[in-house]
């Protein structure tokens, strides 16, 4: 690299410069086409793939207007699947910033045999197919499983039923607080936590008043990841919950089965309500996004 | 670094308290749930996996799984690359919107993702009778399986590829022009090499994505054995007639998929790290 720039900016002939300007203008000069036509394929490509079917549920939500967009939301079954969304979305997300957060501390900050192997398998959910990780969640605590045959005689019911559920959504959205924020803690390294213990702050002070305000972006950026996907996650709940109408849906199976049973408005309301919920999240990552270094640790 | 949680000694209590919680949470969520579903898979012998692999509808969702992803991981390194390329590059009005829109299909739940194709595309809407009219099937076929793919796939290549582009030295591409060299020789012979890695990088993680992919896919494919059904959308038809031993043996093949593309997606990484220095 030094070489190349000692090449075109101190060995270079004197009659060089005022011809390599040349053709450096020529060549963004006959590049304006180029550049349009690229650009604009790009455009056209993205509303094309993106940007149309995204109007489209816009439109048809709100096609046959307000009232019965509303009223489709009304029902028992779509009240009661947005409570059960809100609900399990909440418990992913404090359970996985919890877990997440002691995953990245460990993961960053500590050195021991078998760190590799654990770091691999946090990034293991983002990559198995969410009806595998249901299958998974099923054979492990249906009633000849490992650990459903131990709940059973608890009375305790968790597959095809809410607490399976809630351990799919937990699966399938684990990596992302810690994937977010074992970056951040690398960067800022250790001098000032260990500059406050030597001052005598206890660890609880240190991880309030030093570790967590500066990877509070990172935490913000993960979680709101974490958000996106329990709220948004089907597979895997679709087959852990056996998919009992007003009992065990979610906002996404209830969309699946007024879908099914050609009750298209029912459908197209509550995905818009989804929609642009994931709108409004991808707003907060982005203001996120400005607080986190230049940005370029969030894109993996 | 000279700290001692680091380097040499003994890690302290809580760090040890940690470490356990870390590994018992990870090891509770995510090794127990794969090995429970490996057991059961080997637990009548591996002739008997087998079997259940080699049936038509098996085979045949596999193999279809494969190749949509495959169509689709082509035109989205292409695409994605040149979406990266032009955001990097050129400045033009709206462009902080479109850069924050392309996480989009990140961040919309796949089911609303299938829903919309299906309603853009399929026979009811305006596109869709042109469609057929000119006899291009979308919904409950292949190009709709490729669509949906690309929609839930699209950010993978663009968000591998920007930083990079961003982080190149343009001293190169600049020398390369002033000794003479076409832009789309300069394009080949200098950028591609550089951003390479990242494309397969976003391309390996696309393609994963896109072999578990279940929601978008299962709406706009249905669910039609030997002519639409992907692995995934075969795994959830076996459990939901009750047929465990079926869904065993593709799940233990798309969890082989996975384990070896996140394997390669680490060995990429660093070996794109070794060159980065």
């Amino acid at each position: 690299m030094m070489f190349e720039k000692a090449m075109t900016e101190g060995l270079r002939p004197k009659s060089l410069p005022s011809a390599a300007g040349q053709s450096l203008r020529m060549f963004k000069q006959d590049g304006v086409w180029g550049k349009r036509l690229l650009l604009g394929a790009v455009l056209i490509w993205f509303g094309f793939l993106v940007l149309l079917p995204v109007g489209e549920i816009v439109l048809d939500a709100l096609s046959d207007g307000v009232i019965p967009f509303l009223t489709a939301l009304h029902t028992p079954a779509a009240r009661h699947a947005f409570w059960l969304t809100l609900w399990i979305t909440i418990v992913s997300v404090l359970i996985n910033t919890f877990f997440g957060l002691i995953l990245a501390l460990v993961l960053a900050q500590q050195k021991f045999r078998g760190k590799t192997f654990l770091n691999g398998l946090v990034d293991l959910p983002l990559a198995v197919s969410p009806v595998v990780a249901g299958f998974m969640f099923i054979v492990l605590f249906g009633q000849q499983g490992w650990l459903g045959r131990w709940f059973e005689q608890g009375g305790i019911q968790i597959v095809f039923a809410v607490p399976g559920m809630v351990l799919a959504t937990i699966f399938v959205s684990l990596p992302f607080v810690v994937r977010e924020v074992v970056p951040v803690l690398m960067e800022c390294g250790l001098e000032q936590e260990e500059a406050a213990r030597t001052l005598g702050a206890s660890r609880w002070q240190t991880f309030w008043r030093i570790t967590l305000p500066s990877i509070r972006w990172g935490l913000a950026y993960g979680v709101t990841l974490t958000t996106a996907r329990s709220l948004g996650e089907f597979g895997a709940v679709l087959v852990v919950s056996g998919s009992i109408i007003g009992r065990t849906q979610t906002a996404t199976l209830h969309i699946h089965q007024e879908f099914n049973d050609f009750h298209f408005q029912g459908a197209f309301s509550a995905s818009l309500v989804l929609a642009a919920v994931s709108f409004l999240l991808l707003i907060i990552m982005e203001l996120v996004k400005k607080h986190v270094g230049n940005g370029q640790t969030l894109v993996r | 670094m000279s700290s001692p949680t680091i380097k040499g000694q003994q890690a302290s209590r809580p760090e040890l308290v940690n470490r356990s919680i870390a590994i018992g949470y990870i090891g509770l969520m995510v090794v127990l749930p794969i090995l429970a579903i490996s057991t059961q898979a080997v637990g009548e012998g591996l002739s008997r996996l087998w079997q259940d692999l080699i049936q038509p509808e098996a085979l045949f969702s596999l193999r279809l799984t494969f190749l949509m992803a495959l169509i689709m991981v082509i035109l989205n390194s292409i695409t994605g690359t040149a979406t990266a390329w032009v955001m990097v590059r050129y400045r033009f009005p709206g462009q902080s919107l479109i850069n924050a829109l392309i996480d989009l299909p990140f961040a919309i739940p796949t089911i609303v993702t299938g829903l919309m194709l299906v309603i853009l595309y399929g026979p009811q809407s305006s596109i869709g009778t042109f469609l057929t009219a000119h006899g291009v099937e979308v919904i409950y076929a292949k190009p709709g399986i490729v669509l949906a793919l690309l929609f839930v796939t699209f950010p993978f290549v663009v968000r591998a590829v920007q930083p990079v582009l961003m982080e190149m030295d343009r001293d190169m591409e600049e020398a390369a022009i002033t000794l003479g060299a076409k832009r789309w020789r300069v394009f080949f012979r200098v950028v591609l090499p550089s951003i390479l890695p990242a494309i397969l990088t976003g391309a390996a993680q696309a393609f994963s994505r896109a072999l578990g992919e279940f929601g978008s896919v299962v709406m706009v494919a249905g669910n039609i054995p030997m002519k639409t059904q992907v692995a995934p959308v075969f795994i959830y038809g076996e459990i939901e007639s009750y047929n465990a031993r079926g869904a065993l043996g593709v799940s233990m093949v798309l969890l082989a998929s996975s384990f070896v593309i996140l394997l390669l997606l680490n060995i990429m990484q660093n070996w794109g790290r070794r060159h980065d220095v």
